[in-house]
Formats: C-alpha cells, sequence, structure tokens
C-alpha cells in the first residue's frame, strides 16, 4: 500500500516535514509540485513529525503539494547494460538511453567484515610514471589526489580513467562543471573507454542533495561488479563538493558543527565511503581514486584533513605534476618488490636525488657559487621534471625504469648515484659507460 | 517479565522510545525490525521517552516499532578461550560472523564470545565447605601458554560457602562447575564464563600500587627517554601519516608483556588485517608460540557503526582488567581514541546538548580521564600482582594538539610520545620528538644518564636552529661537533629500522649495554681540525653504528663491530682511555 500525504507543514531549504505514520527511517517519497516531481528520503522521524530531504531542492515546493511515500529506500538498477551509460546523482539517464529498471539492488550497505578482508596484492597499471614507479597504485586501495583548484585533477583522472588495467571504470561526479563532465565524456568516448565505464554525474547546476548520492550510489554498483568477479576502479571528482553538500545538509537540520561548520560526524562519514575499498577473496575488487580540493592550498583543512586520516596515502597535486614529497602510498611496499629488482632502489634513490636538487635549486637562487655537483643535479632535476614527471608522459612501468636509469646516466657517474653495485651492473645503460 | 516499548522517533543512529515500568540508563534493549533484533543502548531517559544509540545501521526502523529492554547493562562474558579471538566492538567473534554472514556484516547478527564446545581442562582450588568471595578463584584450566583462573563471578557481592565443586576433568564452559550458598541458604550454580558490565571498572583488589616497574617495549626512543612502567599510561598524538599505527603495531609485537589487547576504533580496516594475517604467523620469541596465544582484536574499524565504536574501547579494557585479576600483566592499545571521542560527539550532537570546544560534549574530559584511570598495577586478594597498562593514539585535526581530546588525554597519562610531521618526513622513525615529548615515568635507564643525553639534543638542536640563520661558516668548531653529536645520538639511537629484523626490538639488555659505549663515544673529545674532517668523522662511526644495530647482542659480529668502533673511537681521540673512564665515572657512578 502506497501512502499519499497533501499536507507539508515545513519547508527550510531541502529539507520539508509532513506528517504521516508509519513511515521507516530511510524510505523515499515522491513529493508531485507544479514544477514536476521529485524524489525525497527520510531522513528523521519524530513521533508524527517525518522530515524529508527532497533530492530537487525545497525551492518552488509549496506546502499543499503531494507526498507519496514508496515504501523502499533508495535504489538503483544493477546489470552489465549499466556499461557505457551516463546518469545524475538519482540514478536516472543523463545520456536519452532507456531508463533501467531491473534488478534494483540497495545503496549504503553494510561494511564488508574485517576478518574476510585480504592483504593488497596486486598493483594496478596507470602508465603514469610518477604513481607506477614512485607511487604504486595497489588494487583495493583508497587514495585522495589533494589539489588545488586549478590545477588539471579532472586530466589526471580522465588519464587514469583510459590507461587504468582494471575490467571497469566507475566515475562519480559530484558538483562537477559542466564543461568538466562534456571534457570527461569525450575524452573517454573518443579513447574507446566509455564502453567500459558507467558514469554518475552530479553537476553543479543540479540539486544539491543528489551531489549527496553519487559516492553510494557508485560504490554501491562498484560492489556489484566487484562480487561478480570484476576489477573496479573507482574514481569521484570532487570528495569537497560532497563534504560542502554534507555541512549544508547538517547546518539546514540544525545539527551542532563540528569545526568550520561541517558536521561532527564528517569522518565517519567519508570514511563508510571511503572503507568500501576492498579486495573480495575469490572475487573482483574496488579501488578508490578520489579528488579532494583543497580551499586555500590547506592540508588541515577539515575535509583533506579528515581524509588523509581515513586513506592509504595520498596523490598532492602541485603546478600540475604529482609532487614526489608528500605523495604516498602507502600499500606501495606490499606490490614494488614483485615488479622488477630495481623498482625499488631506483624509486629512492632518484627521490633522494630529486631532493638533493630541490636544495641546490634553493641554494642557486640565493645567489650561491654552483660547484660542479651542483650543475649535475640541475640537469637530472630538469630532465626528471620533463621526462618522468610531466603528466603527458605515457609509458609502462618498465619503460619507465628504464628511461630512469638513462637520466641517470645522463646526469652522473655509476658511484655519485648512490645504487647498489649489483643494481648498477645490470641495469645501467651501456652505452654510457 | 521483560519491559517493552515502542519507537517514536530516529534520528541517525539514535531512536527515541516510549516505554512503560523501569528502565535503566546504559541498559540494553533491541530494537525489532521485521525478523531483526538491533541492539542498541540507553543513553538517556526523560519521564517515559528514552534515548537509545543503535549498534547497527538504523534504515528500515519505523514508528511504533517495537522495542524489547532487557534489564543488562552492557557488558562483555568473561571466561577461558578469549585470547586470540577477533572481535566488533560489542565482543562479536568476527570470523564466525564470516562464516555465518559471509563477506559483509549483516545487522542483527550476534553470536556467542565464546567457544560453546570447546573442553577445557579445570583443576580445582577449593573443596566443598571453603568460604569464597566475588574474584576468588575457584579452579584453573591452561589457557594456552596461561593459568586461567575460573573465579567467583564479579557480580556476586556476598561471602559464599562452596557447597560442591565438580572433580578435575574437562568441561565445556557452559557446564556447571560448582554451586555456591550464601548465609540466606540460597544456592547459586556457577560455570566457567560470567558477564561484565562494560562501563564499570572491575574493582576486587586489595589496593592499588605506584607503577615502578617498567615496561619494556623493544622501542629504543621509549624505553631510554620517554619509558611507561607497568600499570602505567602513555598516549600517541601525531598527525596522519607519522606513524601512530606502526607503532602501536610494533609495540603490541615486541612489548615484553603477559597480555596484548588491541581496540582498532574506527581506523582503517586494512591496517587491522595486517595484524589479523601476519599475527597468527608471527611467534613470540619469549614462548615460542604464536603472538596471537597472548593477543586479542578488538576491531571496529571506521566503516562500522559508529554506537559500537563507543563501546569498543570498554569491552577492551573490560578484557584486559579481567586477565589482571589472574596476577598478569596485560597491555590494552587503543587506535585511536580521537575516533572513540568522535563517536561520543555525534551523540552528543543528536541529543541536542550544549556543545563544548570543537563540539565536543562537555564530559569529554572526564569520561577520557575515568578510561585511562582503569589501568594501574594491583595487589590481587590473593597477594598476586596484576596490571593493566593502557596506551591510546590521538589523531588531533590538522596534526594541532592544542585541540580538546589531546588536551583532556595529556592531563591524565604519564608519558606523551608526540610525534612530528617534520620528523617524519625525514624519515626519522620512529617519529616520538625527543624534545616535546615527556615521561613521569622512571624507567630502566639511570636518571642522570637519560638527562644528560637530554641535554646533549638540546644543544645540538639550539646549535642547529642557530645554523640556519649563520651559516656552517658561522659555527664555531665546538659547536659543530656538539651539534654532530646531537645527531648522531638521534640517527644511531632513538631512530630504530623497523625493516631491520634486529633493529626492530632491542632487549632492556642491549639497550643498556650499548647506550653505555654511546655515552663513552658522545663524551670523548676528539683530534678533529674542521668541519669536513669532523662530519666525515660522524659519518664513519654512524655508519659502523647502524651495523652494529643490525648485529645479534653478543652474537661474534656483535663483537667485532663493537671492537672496530673502539679502534675508531682510539684512533681519534684527544683524551686517554683512563680520563674518558674518570669521566665516566663522575658523571653517573655512584662511588
Amino acid at each position: 500500500m502506497r501512502k499519499i500525504y497533501s499536507r507539508i507543514n515545513e519547508i527550510t531549504g531541502n529539507v520539508v516535514t509532513v506528517n504521516a505514520d508509519n513511515i521507516k527511517y530511510g524510505e523515499l517519497a515522491e513529493i508531485t509540485s507544479a514544477h514536476g516531481k521529485s524524489l525525497a528520503e527520510v531522513i528523521r522521524l519524530d513521533g508524527e513529525k517525518v522530515s524529508l530531504q527532497v533530492f530537487s531542492g525545497g525551492r518552488g515546493v509549496s506546502t499543499g503539494d503531494e507526498v507519496k511515500f514508496l515504501s523502499r529506500p533508495m535504489q538503483v538498477s544493477f546489470s552489465d547494460n549499466l556499461l557505457g551509460r551516463i546518469f545524475n546523482g538519482r540514478g536516472e539517464p543523463r545520456d536519452n538511453g532507456t531508463h533501467l529498471t531491473e534488478n534494483m539492488i540497495e545503496i549504503g550497505g553494510p561494511s564488508v567484515n574485517p576478518s574476510k578482508r585480504i592483504i593488497p596484492r596486486n598493483m594496478i597499471r596507470t602508465g603514469i610514471p610518477m604513481i607506477d614507479l614512485f607511487n604504486t597504485l595497489v588494487e583495493s586501495q583508497k587514495l585522495p589526489i589533494f589539489s588545488v583548484s586549478g590545477e588539471p585533477y579532472n586530466e589526471l583522472l580522465a588519464r587514469i580513467a583510459m590507461q587504468a588495467e582494471v575490467d571497469i571504470i566507475i566515475l562519480g561526479g559530484c558538483g562537477l562543471k559542466y564543461d568538466d563532465y562534456l571534457f570527461f565524456r569525450e575524452t573517454l568516448e573518443e579513447s574507446g573507454s566509455l564502453s567500459r565505464s558507467i558514469f554518475f554525474v552530479h553537476t553543479a547546476a543540479d540539486p544539491i542533495v543528489e551531489c549527496l548520492m553519487v559516492p553510494d550510489i557508485s560504490l554501491a554498483v562498484a560492489e556489484k561488479f566487484a562480487l561478480k568477479g570484476k576489477r573496479v576502479l573507482v574514481l569521484i571528482t570532487d570528495m569537497t563538493n560532497f563534504s560542502d553538500a554534507m555541512k549544508e545538509i547538517a547546518i539546514t537540520m540544525e545539527q551542532v558543527p563540528s569545526n568550520r561548520g561541517y558536521p561532527g560526524d564528517l569522518y565517519s562519514q567519508l570514511a563508510s565511503r571511503y572503507e568500501k575499498a576492498v579486495d573480495f577473496e575469490g572475487a573482483g575488487s574496488i579501488t578508490i581514486l578520489a579528488v579532494t580540493t583543497m580551499p586555500g592550498d590547506d592540508v588541515t583543512h577539515p575535509v583533506p584533513d579528515n581524509t588523509g586520516y581515513i586513506t592509504e596515502g595520498q596523490f598532492y597535486l602541485r603546478n600540475g605534476r604529482i609532487e614526489p614529497f608528500g605523495s604516498l602510498s602507502r600499500l606501495k611496499q606490499l606490490v614494488n618488490d614483485k615488479t622488477r629488482d630495481d623498482h625499488r632502489a631506483l624509486m629512492d634513490g632518484m627521490i633522494k636525488l630529486y631532493a638533493n636538487y630541490k636544495e641546490t635549486l634553493e641554494k642557486k637562487a640565493m645567489g650561491f657559487r654552483m660547484s660542479d655537483w651542483d650543475d649535475k643535479l640541475l640537469k637530472y632535476g630538469v630532465l626528471f621534471e620533463d621526462e618522468l614527471m610531466a603528466l603527458s608522459v605515457n609509458i609502462p612501468l618498465e619503460e619507465a625504469l628504464d628511461k630512469g636509469w638513462e637520466i641517470l646516466a645522463k646526469c652522473f657517474t655509476r658511484e655519485e648515484t648512490g645504487m647498489r653495485t649489483d643494481l648498477l651492473n645490470k641495469f645501467w645503460p651501456k652505452s654510457e659507460g | 517479565m521483560t519491559n517493552i516499548g515502542s519507537v517514536i522517533g530516529v534520528n541517525g543512529n539514535m531512536v527515541s522510545v516510549q516505554f512503560e515500568g523501569d528502565v535503566s540508563l546504559n541498559e540494553v534493549a533491541y530494537v525489532v525490525v521485521g525478523d531483526k533484533k538491533l541492539k542498541s543502548e540507553v543513553i538517556r531517559i526523560k519521564g517515559s521517552r528514552a534515548e537509545m544509540q543503535v549498534f547497527e545501521i538504523t534504515k528500515g526502523i519505523g514508528i511504533g516499532d517495537k522495542v524489547e529492554f532487557t534489564n543488562d547493562l552492557l557488558s562483555v562474558e568473561l571466561g577461558p578461550g578469549l585470547l586470540s579471538q577477533i572481535y566488533d566492538g560489542l565482543q562479536n567473534p568476527l570470523p564466525q560472523l564470516a562464516e555465518q554472514c559471509g563477506f559483509f556484516l549483516d545487522r542483527g547478527v550476534y553470536l556467542q564470545p565464546l567457544n560453546r564446545d570447546k573442553k577445557w581442562k579445570f583443576t580445582p582450588h577449593v573443596k566443598p565447605g571453603d568460604s569464597v568471595a566475588r574474584g576468588d578463584t575457584l579452579g584453573t584450566t591452561p589457557e594456552g601458554i596461561f593459568t586461567h583462573r575460573i573465579m567467583v563471578p564479579f557480580n556476586m557481592y556476598d561471602n559464599y560457602k562452596v557447597k560442591s565443586i565438580v572433580s578435575e576433568g574437562e568441561y565445556t564452559v557452559d557446564h556447571q562447575i560448582a554451586e555456591v550458598e550464601d548465609d540466606k541458604g540460597n544456592v547459586y550454580p556457577l560455570t566457567m564464563t560470567f558477564n561484565w558490565p562494560v562501563k564499570k571498572a572491575i574493582d576486587i583488589f586489595i589496593e592499588r600500587l605506584k607503577p615502578v616497574e617498567p615496561l619494556v617495549t623493544q622501542s629504543r626512543i621509549i624505553d631510554t627517554l620517554f619509558p611507561v612502567n607497568l600499570g602505567g599510561t602513555f598516549c600517541i598524538p601525531g598527525p596522519f601519516g607519522a606513524g601512530k599505527t606502526v607503532l602501536q603495531q610494533l609495540t603490541s609485537r615486541y612489548a615484553e608483556i603477559d597480555i596484548v589487547i588491541i581496540a582498532a576504533c574506527g581506523e582503517r580496516a586494512g591496517e587491522v588485517v595486517e595484524t589479523l594475517k601476519e599475527f597468527p604467523e608471527l611467534l613470540d620469541p619469549k614462548t615460542g608460540k604464536s603472538l596471537m596465544e597472548r593477543t586479542i582484536i578488538i576491531c571496529n574499524t571506521s566503516s562500522m557503526p559508529v554506537a559500537a565504536r563507543e563501546a569498543s574501547v570498554y569491552t577492551a579494557v573490560t578484557l584486559a582488567e579481567y586477565y589482571r585479576q589472574m596476577g598478569l600483566n596485560a597491555l590494552l592499545l587503543a587506535d585511536s581514541t580521537s575516533r572513540w571521542a568522535q563517536a561520543m560527539r555525534e551523540m552528543s550532537g543528536r541529543l541536542e546538548e550544549i556543545p563544548g570546544e570543537e563540539a565536543f560534549p562537555a564530559y569529554l574530559e572526564s569520561v577520557i580521564a575515568s578510561f585511562y584511570e582503569r589501568a594501574g598495577i594491583v595487589k590481587l586478594r590473593d597477594g598476586s600482582i596484576g596490571s593493566v597498562t593502557i596506551g591510546g593514539t590521538v589523531s588531533p585535526a590538522g596534526g594541532n594538539f592544542e585541540e580538546p581530546v589531546t588536551q583532556a588525554t595529556l592531563k591524565v597519562v604519564g608519558a606523551f610520545h608526540g610525534l612530528s610531521r617534520e620528523r617524519s618526513d625525514a624519515r626519522r622513525y620512529p617519529a616520538i620528538h625527543p624534545l616535546e615529548s615527556w615521561s613521569k615515568y622512571k624507567g630502566l635507564i639511570d636518571v642522570r644518564k637519560t638527562d644528560y643525553l637530554r641535554k646533549v639534543l638540546f644543544r645540538s638542536d639550539e646549535i642547529g636552529q642557530m645554523m640556519k640563520v649563520v651559516g656552517e661558516e658561522g659555527t664555531s668548531l665546538e659547536d659543530y661537533i656538539d651539534y654532530l653529536k646531537g645527531e648522531f645520538f638521534d640517527s644511531v639511537y632513538l631512530q630504530q629500522n623497523a625493516f631491520d629484523p634486529v633493529d626492530v626490538a632491542a632487549s632492556a639488555e642491549r639497550q643498556l649495554y650499548i647506550l653505555d659505549k654511546l655515552l663513552i663515544i658522545i663524551l670523548t673529545h676528539y683530534d678533529l681540525t674542521d668541519k669536513e674532517t669532523s662530519r666525515s668523522f660522524f659519518n664513519q662511526m654512524r655508519q659502523k653504528f647502524l651495523d652494529w644495530n643490525g648485529s645479534k647482542f653478543q652474537s661474534d659480529e656483535f663483537k667485532k663491530i663493537e671492537a672496530e668502533l673502539q679502534e675508531m673511537i682510539d684512533a681519534n681521540r684527544r683524551e686517554s682511555k683512563e680520563e674518558i673512564k674518570e669521566k665516566f665515572d663522575k658523571l653517573f657512578s655512584d662511588n
């Protein structure tokens, strides 16, 4: 039996209140107003009073509008038909395709039993040396991309979406600029990767409540694919918009804010999404890469700060490059000993030399005299930045390793690199001595 | 008769209930949703309306849903078989749950914490007619490497006479092992298990003692500079990525203690998994048994329900106290107490309490204080000594120690191991800041030595700061050598390589031994003519000392490197051996 009510008592922001009985927490309702229909979700029950957050926003909702309860929580269709499709935050098509209603699944399900988790063991190749070589992405890892607005983080995500060696890409857009949405669509279409991708996109112009749905809906679908044995990579941009949407709703609901207006449960809310990253024993996996823009380049802002405590490392995007300092993949140790003998040593050695280069740059800026060693470092730094760090570089790990040796050989003698002798014998380019 | 109520409101994980009859604070109740019963705890009562925190996802709860009150406070089950278990915050065994439910944590499924089928070899220690009281030993059973005392349940407050007791033999935990009778003639049957409410400290002992005996963690910076004693408390605050969890993991492995209880409270599941998978394979060097045999893991990771996170630290500390009652030393490692405090904040917000600083509840400090106060070393009624040591990590927002949880914790703990971002960025692990951290305990090392070393560090840091301004050129050679000595101490002693199989754990014996060598190196005046040679001298010394750290204590290699170190000192010292010895004795010797 569906229950219909035609009296809304309160409308504040995106939240409306009706008097109704026999309603379940988390249930969906449909509100029909002069401007069309919208879904709404029950977010608080207090005796007869039922508070609903309206997906399309509270604007234009009238006290006389009809509220129809659907006796079911938020669901999304799940099947292979999702592949290549683009949806909005409610799970409705954005690409003029057919409406999918088969095999509905609930979103925001329970968390994985920790005793069923396994230690991650497979790397995900992306073709980006700064990731593959220096901060390897590992299956079932959750990593944010910390970035200032204006950095090419969406370009980076699109590159990863095209190149990453996984079965399925799910792109969740939270508060995406429309241009960026088009950029993602076109880039993936051109590269032919759209057929293995699913988009759930909330653009900045869409109602804010839908933004809250995007991570849950993306991850619910990812989870089902993973259970069917697929390796799924979930890309989300941008989690700061998601957090801001949460803040907006929390303040509307008169919750006590904790830090810079964000609700006290920000950590738990973010964690319950990020922790969906998992490697199922005997089935597939979910890996999460999520852009977190840092307001004012401040890593202690509540969103990046809480994120840092949840995720397994982070990528810093700065000046159009993935910064080697500060960026960290906590799980890389689990896989980079199985790639090639020189992987770890080269990773550490090149970064150490790059740190020396940075020091030399400082010295140079202060007007100190440059020694021979300094000149070598300066040459090295430039080569490193252009041939490995630039985001345009697209080579597999093995080539990147070879490239690394080549750069070292161009700038230094064997001893100056500080590498172990057995590695030097094996990998030092023959032609340069 | 059980009390019944009905749901009148739902807000996040808080449910309001209308009830009749009597309900007590912290009583457990179940919300009936369809065929599932969701465990909850009463956290506020006003008239006939009770507010409850639900330990599960609240989706699908409706107005009018039935609530069953249980009359019991939130409790844990105590008895043999707790060790090597993996529980969630409510003492649900997770591996068994996985067998039943698969990959996901289905809500409303509660399993019994202890194995019901396993038989324990019980040896009675009392005979009919003996008088006993709560906490007294009725008999024992071996649990792994420990002797597990089967005690009179802690919640039986009278004096009793043993009416009957089973003879030596193998019994399950539910088997009746004894009957006791109070003075009024009531007879109580006893099994090997009983329940105890988690939020109440177990208080059966003659007296609390002062923590004086050092707890050896085998981490040099802790044991030498910032020691922790058995029955003491310590906290590890630090920004993300500074290595809090790694430090806790190392402590859980190498600490010389009987029982380790790990409370993974609101942190990453991945980190717990490492412990879960690696511990069973790691051997405890002392006993030769798997580390898991001395460990209990309470695992309520960040995506598991928040209310159960709040309960998990109490569950953990209660289990620690239980083993303390057997005359054992238990160490509780809680990672992280900030997540626990945040769980309280979430609940407080839902209760619409007036918020304190950063929206934490006003009672935050007293709750944290009473939690850490559950640590302690006690003299039990049979004269044996048991202890609970508590170490908690704190995850301050933005790495800023001024925030309420860190400050509230600092007020009550005995040692502060502050991790610093600069040290972790410089890969100086463990990243405990040697100048900012402190400990109120007296550790294994002579205080005169640690004071001396602290001065060396302080001086070195001072010169380092100065050098940033005036450059190396503007620093005198003497100062420069002092600076190098401080850096040397830091890199060969305070830093420890967690990936090196030997260096990862330094025994107390080894620390005492190499510290004296180190003091000699630092005390000595050298014939060093300029900064370049000084730097290279200390670099060589450092390399040699690090090799020494990587060699097994008192092995041939150890002795060889030691001799080489001595040669290097001898080749460069300005003073005679006797002069150095005299200096050393004057500073540190008792005569």
